[in-house]
This record gives structure tokens, C-alpha cells and sequence, in this order.
């Protein structure tokens, strides 16, 4: 079995996001003696069959090393694992496949511009602007290297609603800025930033622009070019492909300065003992046997999302969110966290009296997968004077049928504590 | 709803509801904070001890009520209870946590009814927070302990 052609774009958009949920084997299943409601995809969401296919063909057929060997099976593992990054470049519309790394995920992508770039771009007194909003993935490598070199760390705050304070962006970005690096939609929160006005301004203000995009990818057709991010970066679990496979963005320019962050095998062009010259973009990147299998998995997620119509998807998805909101509000002892005016579909909420980790174990009961905990943000739990939430999140596949068996947990979960 | 009774009991829930021993003691002899990285529970143990006794015991923090009900019954348990005892206890707690194939000891009296947190290995590290910090207490750690 060769790698699939690109036939997507022949094909009419899907504008009937309902009937997408029967492309995922996950959701037929009982939790507990109830179906599965599944509000867990900002954590990751589940796999279409035509993934699954794609990725039990690879392995089944043409699993093998890729640009090494000159057999058959070879060839096919690097056909399909350049057509994946092709694919991959099509989707976001960056100008070639060589400003696309695949990674492990989102963390390694943001860990390889720091590891790479960062140190270059920054010396004593200089300074990296994120927000209060971040993953600890796009906070906690900055910070390592920012102490390495004696940068600033400033974190832009965020507002009541937890929007980001445009006002305050304005004040830190300032000509001490190297790098500005913030989260495109907020796992914790479901807020969508001004991406492209704040990349706008950190380049107006000479900084380089790092975006973490993996909430961003399920929810949004995202436009490298038509952002003008420097990097962008996502994984693929959280688009509906597997684990352990992600992707960097970056321009080819910036990516053509930057050295490799791992050595060895896959990233050389030539190798002695007293020099070793680096393999061209994107593979100076990939040191290392990559994740073939996975590749394939992400490209036949871009070929699933490539169908599918934004608009309706986001219609079908705030719909979704804003009767979710409704009812979970509805709750006694119910504070929402995060109301931001634009956002994705995410509901991250406190219920008084009960912990998120004792709503998150009685609504499992229920047969409802929801997130609990302080979902790898702890500046935001801080910010909003909560140990933690409960998260729904939704995704192409949800409906309100979930919404109303999360209602249920809830239920049981207030009357078993009052 | 079986299960969740069976980790949800009563004496969880009031002890949830109504911690005792909640609060500081000022001249404690051991002070030490414990962690759940996990769902942010965040737990202070204060510890007077009289040579071979716990003499008493007291605990601040905010987590689930796996974790505060578990603490609550702990402090309640091990209050006047020999230093040897109070491991000894621990051991059996660890034990019962762990481990489904016995019936918990009669020893452990009110802290029986953690036992439905086995079925929930996810949760066993809230009911084993208290536990950990107790134990580090009196092994001498000042450190923080974390259930990671």
C-alpha cells in the first residue's frame, strides 16, 4: 500500500458536523454501564477509523526505515512520511515542507525553538513575553532558558474573563523583548487570543513570535502565512491523531539560522571525527529514527479536518458550548471560569463545596469523561483563586445528548455532597 | 452508583464537610508539607510529639475530599497513639490502599472506610497524601513530600 494521494480538495466540504460522531469507533462505547460522553478532547481527542486505518496499514505493510534503505518497504515509509509533511504544509498553507518538523508534540516543538533559537536571540537583561494564560509547556522552557542567560520571564496578565490584557501587552512589549511567545486558544480557560494583532505588534516591536497552536488546531483552520507567525506549534493528538507526534512550524529563514538541537543519526549529511556537516530542513531537526507511524496517523487527521467545513464546525461547536454553559449554570453553587468573549469550546467551572477531582470520579461514574485538576496551568488556578477545575471540552464529534448526561453526573455529584 | 457509595461513605463526606484537627499548632515539633501534583491538593501537617506519643496533631490545606476526609480521620486516629503505633498504622493504611485481596484490620477502626478508594487507583494518592507526610514527620524529612 503506497502513501495516499492527495484527493481531499475534490471532495465537498462536510457541513453536517452530526454526522461525523459515527467516524469514531471511541464513542460507541459504554463507561460504567453508560454510553460514553467524551468531554475530555482538549486533553486529547479521539481518532476517526480513517486514522486508525492509516496508521494499522503503515505498520501492517510498509513499516520500515525511512530515507535509508533502497527496498521497496523502505520506500514506501518515506513516501508516506513525506506525503504526511506535505499534507501537514498544505493544511496550514506554509510556503514549503521544509519549515515543517515533526516533533513529539507541542512541548518538544516550543522545547526545540528555546533550545535552539532562544539562546542565540537572548543575552543578559533581554526579555521573553508570555501570559498568565500558558500551558506549563510555554512557560517552563522559557523560564529555564531565561535563567541560563540572565533574561526577564514577564508574563502579560489576564482580565476577570480571562481575556488577555491588551492593554498591559502593549506596556511590557517593549525594545527588551526578544521573543514573544503565547497560546493561540487556552486549554484552561477555551479563551482565543488576538493572534494575529499580537504577532503584528511583537514584530512591530522587533521580536520574534512563538504560538502555541494546540488548542487552536481542532476548533480553527489555522493560516500560518495569513498569521505571519514566526513558529507555530501543535500535536497531533489533540487534532485527532495519535500520541507522540507533532509538529513545529517556523520559517525557513529563521529555521536555516538555527542549529540542530539533537545530533545523530538523520540530521548529517557527512560525519568524521573532527567535524560533522548537518542534513538540510527540516531533517537537521529530526535527529533520530522518527515517529513513522504517527506521521502517517497526522496526515490522515489533516485529510479528515481537511473535509470538513470550519464555519459549520464552528457553528456546531458555540452552539454547543453556549447551551453547555446554560446548563451547567443552572447548577447550585456553579462559578464558570473563563468567559472570555471569544472562545473555544471549552467550560472549565468550580462547583462550591465540591472539589473538581471528587465532580471529575462521580461524573466518570455517569459514563462522563470530563478533565479535573489544575490542567498543567497553575498561574491561571492562581489567578482565579481555585486549586483547580473541572473541564468539559468539545470537539466536532460532541452533541448535546453529552451535554445532558454531563448534567446528570452533575447532579448526582451535588446531591451526594449536600 | 455502588461504587461511588462505597468511596463516598458517610464518615468521608462528614469528615469533608467537618475536618477535625483543622488548623496549626504553634509550637509543633514537626512541620512539614505534603502534594498532590496531580489535582493540586496541597496539605500542612503539624506534629507535637512527647517522646513516644503523638501528642497532637493537626492539618491546614485545601484538596478533594478524599484527600481532607482522609487526613481528618488520620489526625483523629493517631491523636495520644504511640510513635510506633502511628507506623505501624501507616503500614496497614499503605496495605488496605493497595491492596483488595484482605480485609482491612480491625486496628485501623473508623479509617475502614478509605477502603473503597481502591477501586479507584487514580485516587489512591489522595487518600495517601496525609499518610506520606505523616510518615516523612516522623522519620525526621523537613522537606516537602509529594505523592509523584
Amino acid at each position: 500500500m503506497s502513501a495516499a494521494v492527495k484527493t481531499s480538495a475534490a471532495l465537498a466540504p462536510i457541513t453536517d458536523i452530526a454526522s461525523l460522531r459515527g467516524d469514531f469507533p471511541a464513542l460507541r462505547q459504554r463507561v460504567h454501564g453508560h454510553p460514553l460522553a467524551y468531554l475530555d478532547s482538549a486533553a486529547s481527542s479521539q481518532c476517526p477509523q480513517a486514522v486508525i486505518d492509516a496508521i494499522a496499514r503503515q505498520q501492517s505493510l510498509d513499516h520500515a526505515n525511512v530515507h535509508r534503505g533502497v527496498h521497496q518497504l523502505s520506500e514506501r515509509a518515506t513516501l508516506a512520511y513525506e506525503s504526511a509533511r506535505e499534507r501537514v504544509r498544505d493544511y496550514i498553507n506554509a510556503a514549503s515542507e521544509h519549515e515543517i518538523v515533526f516533533t513529539r508534540g507541542t512541548t518538544e516543538s516550543i522545547n526545540l525553538v528555546c533550545s535552539s533559537l532562544g539562546g542565540r536571540l537572548l543575552s543578559s537583561g533581554d526579555e521573553v513575553l508570555i501570559t498568565w494564560m500558558e500551558h506549563h509547556s510555554n512557560i517552563v522552557p522559557w523560564q529555564m532558558l531565561c535563567e541560563h542567560v540572565g533574561a526577564r520571564l514577564v508574563p502579560v496578565p489576564i482580565t476577570d474573563a480571562g481575556e488577555l490584557d491588551l492593554e498591559a501587552f502593549d506596556r511590557l512589549l517593549t525594545d527588551r523583548t526578544r521573543i514573544v511567545a503565547f497560546v493561540h486558544v487556552s486549554n484552561a480557560l477555551g479563551t482565543v487570543n488576538p493572534a494575529r494583532e499580537l504577532i503584528a505588534k511583537a514584530h512591530a516591536a522587533g521580536a520574534v513570535v512563538v504560538v502555541d497552536g494546540a488548542q487552536a488546531m481542532p476548533h480553527k483552520r489555522i493560516d500560518v502565512r495569513d498569521l505571519d507567525c514566526d513558529f507555530y506549534a501543535f500535536s497531533g493528538h489533540k487534532m485527532f491523531g495519535p500520541t507522540g507526534i507533532g509538529v513545529l512550524y517556523g520559517k525557513e529563514r529563521l529555521l536555516d539560522t538555527m542549529p540542530p538541537w539533537q545530533g545523530g543519526g538523520e540530521m548529517i549529511l557527512t560525519v568524521d571525527f573532527d567535524r560533522t556537516t548537518f542534513n538540510a530542513l527540516p531533517y537537521k531537526f529530526e535527529a533520530g529514527t522518527p515517529n513513522i507511524a504517527g506521521a502517517v496517523g497526522l496526515g490522515a487527521a489533516v485529510d479528515y479536518l481537511s473535509r470538513i467545513d470550519f464555519p459549520a464546525l464552528e457553528a456546531h461547536e458555540s452552539a454547543l458550548l453556549e447551551h453547555a454553559t446554560e446548563r451547567v449554570a443552572e447548577i447550585d453553587g456553579v462559578r464558570i471560569v473563563g468567559t472570555a468573549a471569544e472562545k473555544a469550546s471549552v467550560l472549565s467551572f468550580v462547583i462550591d463545596g465540591i472539589h473538581a477531582h471528587d465532580v471529575g470520579t462521580i461524573v466518570d461514574g455517569a459514563g462522563v469523561a470530563v478533565r479535573t485538576g489544575h490542567h498543567c496551568a497553575m498561574p491561571v488556578m492562581d489567578r482565579f483563586g481555585v486549586p483547580a477545575t473541572a473541564r468539559a471540552s468539545f470537539a466536532l464529534y460532541n452533541n448535546e445528548d453529552d451535554v445532558d448526561q454531563l448534567i446528570v453526573g452533575l447532579r448526582q455529584a451535588v446531591e451526594l455532597f449536600r | 452508583m455502588n461504587e461511588l457509595q462505597e468511596l463516598y461513605r458517610e464518615v468521608i463526606l462528614d469528615h469533608n464537610r467537618q475536618p477535625r484537627n483543622f488548623g496549626e499548632i504553634d509550637d509543633a515539633d514537626r512541620v512539614i508539607d505534603g502534594v498532590n501534583p496531580l489535582c493540586g491538593d496541597r496539605m500542612t501537617l503539624y506534629l507535637k510529639l512527647d517522646g513516644k506519643t503523638v501528642e497532637d496533631v493537626r492539618f491546614r490545606g485545601s484538596g478533594c475530599a478524599i484527600s481532607v476526609a482522609s487526613s481528618s480521620l488520620m489526625t483523629e486516629r493517631i491523636k495520644g497513639a504511640s510513635i510506633d503505633e502511628t507506623m505501624g498504622l501507616f503500614e496497614m493504611v499503605h496495605e488496605m490502599l493497595t491492596n483488595d485481596a484482605d480485609e482491612p484490620p480491625d486496628e485501623l477502626e473508623k479509617l475502614v472506610a478509605l477502603a473503597g478508594v481502591r477501586e479507584y487507583p487514580s485516587r489512591v494518592k489522595c487518600a495517601s497524601l496525609a499518610w506520606h507526610a505523616l510518615r516523612a514527620a516522623l522519620t525526621g524529612a523537613d522537606h516537602e513530600v509529594s505523592t509523584e
